[in-house]
This record gives structure tokens, sequence and C-alpha cells, in this order.
């Protein structure tokens, strides 16, 4: 690896974070997911207000989409709750796995606030990727700009989407809403060097919709357990045979 | 609980069925991950399962969709996905030009059959 880069301040880190962000593929991919997303808001009779909000509270594009998808089609609370709740697990072992990575000497509880909240698919793979070459002291900084970077293209691009709607014709609303699986997709089989992380991947495409189709419950938490469980049980095997 | 969603106030709903579930997990993590490296098993094991359930929401979206992509056939969306991948491979490990081929493919795909 070559050597971190350091920053004469925090702030500078901050806005270094802020342009990484902004100069990703991930922002075009936040812009085409939240355009879209507007458009469905739109459609659910929601205001642009709303989606505002739920982007800067929930933070999570598939739980948004549940959420405003359940406003249309309908479904009880307990229904919705319990959908969005299992798609929100992938979320704690992606906080397990950052925070090591963020945390130095001496950082406080209250430092890794911000990065546990802004945690979401986009900031994770960003973050694992860019943060290993950022001294450790404006990890936290860079990490934080990152996030606003993200979080403020996709408000943007929510209240866009959100009165561009009526002018949007279906297909191309099915395109936009391609966007979100596409580009999460690639950007996990770019970040998938390892044997371990590729096993994980594959596995993962194959058991979620396998065990969604034969209609296990809580699909999605099993496919997490069990796939990535197998890709760390043949990890483990490969290391104890070489 | 038993009401439909739509009979609580959205901001209401927006609070207790988007905020808190996804935060509650963040919350658990933060506290979990406190005196973790990130060499440890349990990080790396954790890696391993978000990868997975990240992976199969992935392949959910794209095999069983909703909304304006559900107008658009499966065969189409597979064919889109594949796509993708072909030229993200051929085209240098580009995730830029294979969500771009994806896309097209799937505009094109979605033109002459959507439903």
């Amino acid at each position: 690896m070559s050597a971190a880069v350091t920053f004469p301040s925090s702030g500078a880190a901050y806005f270094s974070g802020v342009k990484s962000a902004l100069l990703s593929v991930f922002s075009l991919v936040l812009m085409g997911t939240y355009i879209g997303m507007g458009a469905l808001a739109h459609a659910a009779d929601l205001s642009s207000g709303w989606l505002a909000l739920s982007t800067m509270l929930v933070w999570a594009a598939p739980a948004q989409l549940i959420m405003i998808s359940a406003f249309s089609t309908g479904g009880t609370l307990f229904e919705i709750a319990l959908a969005v709740t299992l798609s929100a697990t992938r979320l704690f072992p992606m906080v397990v796995a950052l925070l090591p990575l963020l945390r130095g000497p001496g950082t406080r509880i209250r430092d890794m606030l911000l990065p546990t909240h802004f945690t979401s698919i986009s900031m994770w793979v960003e973050s694992l990727r860019l943060l290993p070459a950022v001294a450790r002291e404006h990890r936290i900084a860079f990490c934080n700009g990152l996030s606003v970077g993200y979080m403020g293209t996709a408000v943007t691009s929510g209240f866009v989407g959100y009165y561009l709607a009526a002018g949007l014709p279906p297909l191309l609303a099915g395109v936009l809403l391609f966007l979100t699986p596409m580009s999460f997709f690639l950007s996990t089989v770019h970040n998938a060097r390892m044997m371990i992380d590729k096993l994980s991947l594959v596995l993962g495409l194959a058991l979620g919709p396998l065990l969604a189709y034969l209609g296990v419950q809580l699909d999605l938490m099993w496919t997490g357990i069990i796939g990535g469980s197998l890709a760390y049980a043949v990890h483990r095997v490969r290391e104890a045979t070489q | 609980m038993k009401a439909a969603v739509t009979e609580w106030g959205p901001y209401l709903v927006l609070i207790l069925v988007g905020f808190l579930p996804n935060e509650v997990w963040r919350i658990v993590g933060l506290l979990t991950a406190r005196g973790l490296n990130e060499d440890s098993e349990v990080v790396i094991w954790s890696r391993t399962v978000a990868t997975a359930l990240l992976a199969g929401v992935i392949a959910k979206l794209i095999l069983f969709s909703s909304g304006e992509l559900a107008n658009i056939p499966l065969p189409v969306r597979i064919g889109a996905a594949v796509c993708a991948f072909a030229t993200y491979i051929g085209v240098k490990r580009s995730v830029f030009a294979g969500v771009i081929a994806g896309e097209v493919a799937l505009l094109l795909g979605g033109f002459f059959f959507a439903r």
C-alpha cells in the first residue's frame, strides 16, 4: 500500500471527502436512484419535503423504496416495519466492519455517531475502498465529508425527480429504478478483490432470490448469515491448508 | 399496528417504520464494534454477511422488481444485467461503462418488449 494521504486540517479532509463523493460513480447512481424515488414519491401522493426528510433520517434506498411503495400499494404498519427492519439488518455488519477503520487512539464514541448514522451502501463501499489510504487521524472527517456529499446529492435529486415526475414516461422511470441494483451490483463486484468477498457476493446473488422464491421467512437475513458464513468457512479452510 | 399504513400520518410512519428500524441496527453495530479491530475474525465475518445480504437485495431487486421496473419483462432485466457485467469486464473494469451498458440494454429491451 502507498503512503497514507495526510491533510493540513480536519476541514481539508472533510472537503476532500465531499469532493471524492461528488466525483465518484456513486453520485451518478444516487442521482438516478433518487430521481426515480422522487417520481415514486410523487405518484404515492407524498410531499417532496417528506422525501427529503426520509432521505436524511432513513438514508437507505431499499428501506425508502419499501416505505414509498407501501403508500401506493397498501400494507399494514407491522408488515412494512418488518420488511424495513429486515432490509436494514445489513447495516449492522456494515457498521461493525467500518468503525475499526475509522477509530484511532483517543476516538470518542460520540465522534462515531455521525459516521454510524451515515452508514449506507454507497458510503460503506467507498469508505472501505478509500479510507485505508487516508491518515487515521483524518478518517472520520473524510468519511463525514464523503457522506454529506452523497446525502446532498440524494436530497437534491429527490426534489428534481419529484418535480420531473409529471413528465417522466413509465419506461424511463423503470430504467431509473434499474440504476440502483445495477450500480450496487457492479461496484460490489469491483470491490470484491479477495476470494472471500467474491464468494460472499456469488452466494448472496444465488441465495437471495432462491430463499425468497421458496417463501423462507426472513429470507434476507438468512441469505446474509448462510452465504456470508459459508464464504467465511471456505476462507478459514483455505487459510488452514496453506 | 393492524391499520393500513396509509391511515397513519406519513411523518409518523417515517419515524416508526423508516428511521427507527434502520437506526437501531446502526447503533447496535456501533456498540458491538467497540474494541474490535479491522482484522479480527468477527469483523471479517461481518463483512461477508453484509456482502452476501447486499448481493441478495440486488438479485431480488432485479428478479422480483416492483414499480415501473416490473413492467419490463424478466428476460430483458436479466439480459441487461448480464450485458452490464460483460461490459464491465470488457471495458477495463469500468463500473460506469458497465452501468451505462446495462441501462441502454434495458431501455432498448423495454422499448421493444415492454408490456
